[in-house]
């Protein structure tokens, strides 16, 4: 029927939904998709969350996620139909003609059973392989991935391992069969940038050298750019644009392509320090109770009224335990707080309704951080009411105009968290810390879990809101990008110390100490070939030293 | 030292404890009764003297601190003292109707357990559907009625009508295995129907849980069919809470079988219980208040020790 590989023709996808109050009803979430891909070759999709990116790939499977239905189309893998196909033909394309790479390999492993095991169960299943054989490739790939004493490293359990080491291992269970296409589903988008770049190049050397072809998919352009021959865009279950990888990077033809490959639009002069900070983290040590290590040492850093400190590090770094410790919610060991000219109180009883006004935060989970219950004008009337004592027709003005701030209606007054859009949640999240006009506020990885251009839009929002608010902010981040963007100083962070610290321009200039140097060049760049780059970069580093 | 077997050294520490305060439970709530054991002896036509005289002959007129530690270092070294009815030895009479009360719940456990634990598989095999429903109908139905009805109806149709089995299931020592399995068939049955649903549910919810996770879409993406799936990912992850529900129950068909044994004459510890709390036998009730509270705490100590063993972060830390 087809020489190729894989072809998707006219693909529809929908689902059943359950929105709350209403009767359930069916949604498209895939409206006609068509593309081809060849042996060996390697296609990024590309989009924001609700794109349809997963669903398309799951789809290559024929596996519809939760109550996700392919409803029109067709997908040929190997020039065979697979959409009409039974139950028992598809589990045998499964697990060997097309395998899948999750996104949380640490969900996708099952805690109880051995890596090994797990690795070559799905070679055993379909008798592609003897045990003895599927074990000696599944060392042969462990090797090839980088993975340390890949001897031995399948007869350790899940947690065992690191989380970069678990997206590898995942990648070798995909592999191990040796199957004609792999979809690879945001495989990288849960790791550090460091750890990232190691396991991107090792997921990239192990497409080429296998010879597979891959669907790779992930909302990250930069990313993308780095391992695909072809890209794809989609938005909202439509193709916008389909091209070489070269040509959507360097020549995209529709406006969103552009939006998406521009994204980062925010900019931000960084403004040199006042004389008098409101907030002083001075030397602060802390420890976790009940354990016997410090988590943060020495740790000292100041932000000045109106800017903003951005605080960088990857997990683990120490940057959401400085922040617990500026809240009160965990006791410093020794240093001190000291907030608009007084020292703070070192735990959260002490603080006076007046500390804990001028101090407030916004959360990287916003839906999270909401009581579900509650109304927009509930969740933004309580910090009114409890530290202003607003009521009545008072307070609904002052909802309004804090809506307003936050570019949003009157007619959200009375929405559930759960009819809003994720960046909307953070809108609201946002109002809620301003209504109780706060000297500094504390943002959390706050744009983490949006998507590229939506984060852009909160970035923007917090920036205008700091020109005419007077807010400082306390940026916690682990994306170097938002760092440059909306910075006045930075701090980074590294095993729990302050490895670097200072105004922006001299922090972001060389020369620069081992860390922030490895952090900065894992940034991934939107342009072909940087990831050799840098990899090349670093064996001529280590090879020097 | 290993986590794992610091965790276990204070499973079993907790569990000393808990028994230990069980049998101060016990020896207070026994001797806070009302009622006379040397009144009930001796009869209406007692003398005064001669009521003195037993009680003291029985220890009675000691305080009772004394009486519960006396009664517990007894206890400890395997005496638990005579029956006050029969003067017979309590270890002696209690020791062949423990054997068959345990020989009766471990052939409940063989059938049930394995059995409720496939059904439980089978109905999230089949969940929503007709095998699952009909599967929780049945098994509900069973625990619904009085498990003594369930004894009589089985006895009159399979017993008397059908006689596929003895309706009546006193065994003695000297009957081979054979017979004695023939004889506590109706038995064994009645009690597996009683627990099978509890432990059936249980199993269906743990697995269903787990069939949320990431790992098994993974498993289904390798090809797996739906019962290896579920067989080899999920049940293993939820082991936990499946052991614990089975320990409850098989806690309660060793200390909860007095309505079925009284009902198919079988010669278990709830019968002697019964008689001699009838007749005020204190030291037979302690001693069989002790034994009860013994394998209920054993057993939900072995579930706990089997949770712990289960999780793969405590039996392979970093």
């Amino acid at each position: 029927m087809s020489e190729k590989l894989l072809k998707v023709e006219n693909l529809k996808i929908g689902a059943r939904i359950y929105p709350p109050g209403e009767k359930p009803r069916n949604i498209d979430i895939v409206h006609g998709v068509s593309f081809e891909l060849e042996k060996g070759k390697v296609l990024g999709l590309i989009g924001e969350s609700g794109a349809g990116k997963s669903t398309i790939g799951l789809a290559s499977m024929a596996y519809g996620r939760g109550g996700v239905e392919i409803t029109g189309g067709k997908v040929w893998v190997n020039g065979r139909e697979i959409l009409g196909t039974n139950l028992r033909d598809l589990r045998k394309l499964r697990g060997t003609e097309v395998t899948y790479v999750s996104q949380s390999a640490a969900a996708s492993f099952n805690p109880a059973k051995k890596i090994m095991e797990q690795v070559i169960e799905a070679s055993l299943h379909q008798g592609k392989f003897s045990k003895k054989e599927a074990e000696a490739r599944a060392v042969e790939l462990f090797t090839k991935l980088g993975l340390p004493d890949p001897e031995n490293i399948g007869n350790r359990y899940p947690h065992q391992v690191s989380g970069g080491q678990l997206q590898r291992c995942m990648t070798a269970l995909a592999l191990c069969p040796e199957p004609d296409l792999v979809v690879f589903d945001e495989p990288t988008t849960a790791l550090d940038v460091t750890t990232q770049i190691d396991v991107l190049m090792a997921i990239k050397d192990a497409i080429r050298d296998t010879g597979v072809a891959a669907l790779y998919i992930t909302h990250d352009l930069a990313v993308v750019a780095q391992v695909s021959d072809e890209i794809m865009v989609l938005r909202m279950g439509d193709m916008v644009e389909h091209g070489t990888t070269d040509q959507i990077i360097n020549n995209p033809v529709e406006e969103y392509t552009r939006d998406l490959v521009s994204v980062r639009s925010t900019q931000h002069e960084g403004k040199p320090p006042t004389d008098n900070p409101v907030l002083t983290v001075e030397n602060v040590t802390a420890r976790y109770k009940g354990t016997n290590f410090d988590v943060l040492h020495n740790v000292t850093m100041e932000l000045h009224p109106g800017q903003t400190l951005a605080v960088v590090g990857e997990s683990g770094s120490g940057k959401s335990t400085t922040a617990r410790v500026i809240t009160g919610l965990l006791p410093p060991r020794e240093g001190k707080i000291h907030f608009d000219g007084r020292d703070l109180s070192p735990d959260l009883e002490g603080r006076s309704r007046e500390d804990l006004r001028e101090l407030q935060m916004i959360y990287q989970m916003a839906d999270v951080a909401m009581n579900p219950r509650q109304t927009v004008g509930t969740i933004i009337g309580r910090p009114l009411e409890f530290y202003f004592g607003m009521k009545g027709k008072e307070k609904r003005a002052r909802i309004i105009e804090l809506l307003d701030e936050i570019e949003l209606g009157v007619e959200f007054i009375d929405r559930y968290p759960a009819e809003l859009s994720g960046g909307q949640k953070q809108r609201v999240c946002i109002a809620r810390a301003l209504a109780a006009k706060p000297k500094v506020i504390i943002c959390d990885e706050v744009t983490s879990a949006l998507d590229p251009l939506v984060a852009d839009g909160i970035l923007k929002l917090l920036e205008n809101l700091q020109k005419v608010e007077n807010v400082a902010y306390l940026f916690i981040t682990h994306d170097l990008a938002t760092v440059k963007a909306i910075a006045d100083s930075i701090a980074v962070m590294y095993q729990g110390r302050v490895v670097r610290y200072g105004p922006k321009t001299e922090v972001l200039a060389p020369p620069f100490d081992d860390y922030t140097d490895l952090l900065l060049s894992s940034v991934p760049e939107m342009r072909l070939g940087w990831l050799e780059e840098v990899v090349q970069n670093r064996k001529m580093e280590s090879a020097g030293n | 030292m290993h986590p794992i077997l610091k965790l276990v050294a204070q499973r079993l520490a907790l569990s000393t404890l808990l028994l230990l305060a069980a049998s101060v439970l016990i020896f207070a709530g026994t001797t806070i009764l009302p009622g006379d054991v040397a009144q009930n002896i001796l009869g209406q036509s007692a003398t005064p003297e001669s009521l003195a005289n037993l009680r003291k002959e029985l220890g009675m007129d000691q305080p009772a601190t004394t009486r519960y530690f006396n009664w517990l270092f007894g206890a400890l070294q395997g005496d638990l003292g005579t029956a006050l009815t029969n003067g017979r030895d309590i270890v002696d009479s209690l020791g062949g109707r423990l054997k068959n009360t345990l020989f009766l719940a471990f052939w409940a456990a063989v059938v049930a357990v394995p059995l409720a634990i496939f059904l439980g598989l089978l109905a999230v095999r089949y969940r929503e559907r007709w095998p699952d429903k009909l599967i929780s109908a049945v098994t509900l139905a069973s625990i619904s009625v009085p498990e003594f009805l369930i004894g009589y109806v089985l006895m009159y149709y399979v017993g008397v009508k059908l006689g596929w089995a003895p309706t009546v299931s006193t065994i003695y020592d000297s009957m081979s295995l054979g017979e004695k399995l023939s004889a506590i068939a109706l038995p064994v049955t009645v009690l597996t129907m009683v627990v099978l649903a509890h432990m059936m549910r249980m199993t269906r919810a743990a697995i269903l849980n787990v069939m949320q996770s990431a790992y098994i879409e993974t498993a289904e993406l390798k090809g797996l069919t739906s019962f290896q799936v579920i067989a080899r990912h999920a049940f293993p992850n939820a082991i936990a809470p499946v052991v614990n529900v089975v320990m409850l129950n098989l806690a309660y068909l060793v200390v909860g079988v007095v309505v079925v044994e009284v009902v198919f004459v079988y010669p278990g510890m709830g019968q002697y219980l019964v008689d001699h709390v009838a007749k005020r036998d204190v030291p037979v009730v302690q001693a069989c208040g002790l034994i009860f509270a013994a394998v209920y705490i054993g057993l939900n100590m072995v579930a706990d020790i089997v949770s712990i063993l289960a999780n793969p972060r405590l039996r392979h830390p970093k």
